[in-house]
């Protein structure tokens, strides 16, 4: 039943905001907001603050490959790449240059992710801390290599739907990478079978293992 | 159980026996300058920490919570924080008005508590107008408000200091209009020997004047027109935060800014004092029984109990725009104000005539009556309000 006096609203608005005074001690779930540093809430996935570097297994697996795509695509210009003299084989076996030097100024950074996108070795991606307040606002904001560094099973935690594509595209990659060169080693297997019983083959002949030879040193090289 | 009653009285008593005769008036006044400064400044303290938590609780939230113990420290964190900062005076500014202000609107408020009774035989000063005092000083708030918007050199400042003369103006009316019934009933502009026409008791229960149809409505009329007296939401349109940043206070800043704030809340203080002295019994117990306990105590508990009112009020309604404002003022408080000193005249005059039941139910028709059909008569010419999303 509604009472329409003059002034019920205001009322009715008195016993709603008692029941919220009262409801709130009582019953912690009214509560809107979270005590921060004790409660943190789960952020959504696709929340991302600064950007990181995937490494498989160690360290010394670390995808990237110093391509310095994403320092020139950087529009904050905050990402410094030097590339390193030694090279290391990746997890398609082939030889890739790696960076000795990445550092991340988080001060300059923006968040806009154009890193992540554009890196064709699914090495940098977004992070989700955001406790990275510092006493200097200089040198402690520079994140090195190593402080970048993270590992799959980290982007699998963050970022599960994005981790497990990535995942599955370079499982294909390997996968087709590994029957490519079974094709190439048993192509190059059979062309250096092949000239055996003719041994005065024509100039023909030649030409075609020795495509077939530089065929597959190619693939090794790309 | 009289001792600790008068124990306040007993103390100033033994320590101005140490004081030579001809300075004892004097004597006597600093002690009560002294113990009142004390009283409501850490009052202050305590109603600005205690708001922001009752608020927070009000939209479901906790509060400040972290400085000291569920975060009582927090006045004095603020209090750092404000005499820390820096006090910037605007280059075009009327440097002698700006820093007078915060000192104008301050120090009259502290003298109004004077004349209020905290307790038996507990009032500063013995006045025979105590009330025509204190409205008297109360005033001077509106001059300081004034100055303040002026000098400021902001045309913010002169805005909300227009409101701010233009709303306490128009509320000082039924503020004072409000008290008339009680002043009309008891005899007096004594505020003593109004709490003393109180402090019978019928039937056990207190004879406040709050229980009678005029008392009632006239405490609720006047509690009203305190909270635009005193600047606080949903009349706080002199800050009107939103509309125009601060208002007068806009160019004020560090210990200035604070000053004003404690000048806003020592006024809601010293117009909550006189609601419980007109209205709600003073110092006198709300039952018989209940007499044993220190008079001081039950006027810092009525006091408090007002000042969670207010806080509630503020967390419910929003903030007026500035004709409804005025014409709430005008229109609404005023004419009902009037009624109920009608009604108190009605009441007077009935009381070797009617029962007493049938008297109060009369007054209160009356009083009602007039209410309901003011407020259907001025919402006649408003079509419903149609709420075009939120419905």
């Amino acid at each position: 039943m509604k009472f329409n006096f003059q002034g019920a609203g205001i009322v009715r608005g008195f016993v709603e905001t008692a029941r919220n005074f009262l409801g709130s001690y009582y019953d912690p779930e009214r509560l809107t907001t979270v005590e921060y540093p004790e409660r943190k809430l789960a952020l959504p996935e696709n929340v991302r603050t600064v950007p990181f570097l995937v490494y498989d297994h160690d360290m010394s697996g670390l995808r990237c490959t110093a391509c310095k795509i994403c320092e020139q695509e950087c529009p904050a210009a905050c990402i410094k790449i030097i590339k390193d003299t030694v090279k290391k084989s990746d997890y398609l076996g082939k030889s890739q240059f790696q960076p000795q030097v990445f550092d991340i100024d988080i001060a300059v950074c923006m968040s806009c992710g154009i890193c992540a996108e554009v890196c064709p070795f699914d090495s940098i991606k977004m992070d989700q801390v955001y406790e990275l307040a510092t006493q200097d606002r200089f040198a402690p904001l520079i994140l090195h290599k190593e402080q970048l560094g993270k590992s799959n099973a980290y982007f699998h935690a963050i970022h599960p739907t994005d981790a497990v594509e990535t995942d599955s595209l370079r499982d294909e990659a390997k996968r087709k990478a590994e029957t490519k060169a079974a094709a190439d080693a048993a192509a190059k297997a059979a062309a250096a079978v092949k000239p055996k019983p003719e041994i005065s083959t024509t100039a023909n002949s030649q030409s075609v293992g020795t495509s077939a030879t530089a065929n597959v040193e190619k693939a090794v090289a790309t | 159980m009289n001792s600790l009653d008068q124990i306040f009285v007993t103390l100033k008593q033994w320590l101005l026996s140490y004081v030579p005769t001809d300075f004892q008036p004097v004597g006597s006044a600093l002690l009560s300058i002294v113990a009142i400064i004390a009283v409501f400044g850490t009052a202050f303290a305590l109603t600005t920490i205690l708001e922001r938590k009752g608020l927070g609780r009000i939209q479901n939230r906790p509060g400040p919570n972290r400085v000291g113990p569920c975060g009582f420290l927090q006045p004095m964190a603020d209090a750092v924080k404000m005499l820390t900062k820096e006090d910037i005076v605007p280059y075009a500014a009327d440097k002698v008005l700006h820093y007078l202000a915060p000192i104008v609107l301050t120090v009259p408020i502290w003298l109004a508590f004077a004349v209020l009774p905290f307790g038996r035989n507990m009032s500063a000063i013995e006045l025979d107008a105590s009330i025509v005092f204190f409205f008297a000083v109360g005033s001077a708030s509106e001059l300081a408000v004034f100055m303040a918007g002026w000098s400021s050199h902001n045309k913010y400042s002169l805005i909300g200091a227009m409101r701010g003369i233009a709303q306490m103006i128009s509320y000082e009316v039924p503020l004072v209009l409000s008290t008339v019934p009680v002043l009309m009933l008891s005899g007096t502009l004594n505020l003593n020997e109004i709490v003393n026409a109180q402090s019978g008791f019928s039937f056990g229960v207190g004879q406040w004047n709050v229980f009678t149809p005029w008392g009632a409505a006239g405490f609720l009329l006047f509690m009203i027109a305190a909270t635009a007296e005193s600047n606080r939401a949903p009349f706080d349109l002199p800050e009107g935060e939103s509309e125009i940043i601060a208002g007068f206070l806009t160019e004020y800043s560090g210990f200035k800014y604070a000053l004003f704030f404690l000048g806003e809340y020592l006024g809601l203080f010293a117009v909550t004092g006189l609601a419980v002295t007109l209205f709600l019994g003073g110092w006198n117990a709300p039952l018989a029984f209940l007499n044993v306990v220190p008079s001081w105590l039950w006027f810092f508990a009525k006091f408090g109990a007002l000042i969670a009112v207010f806080i509630w009020a503020r967390g419910t309604v929003p903030r007026l725009r500035f004709d409804q404002l005025l014409n709430f003022a005008w229109k609404f408080i005023v004419p009902l104000t009037l009624v109920n000193i009608a009604v108190a005249g009605i009441w007077y005059f009935s009381s070797d005539h009617l029962a007493y039941a049938v008297r109060w139910l009369i007054c209160a028709g009356i009083f009602l009556g007039f209410y309901e059909l003011l407020g259907r008569f001025l919402s006649l010419k408003r079509a419903p309000r149609t709420y075009r999303y939120a419905e």
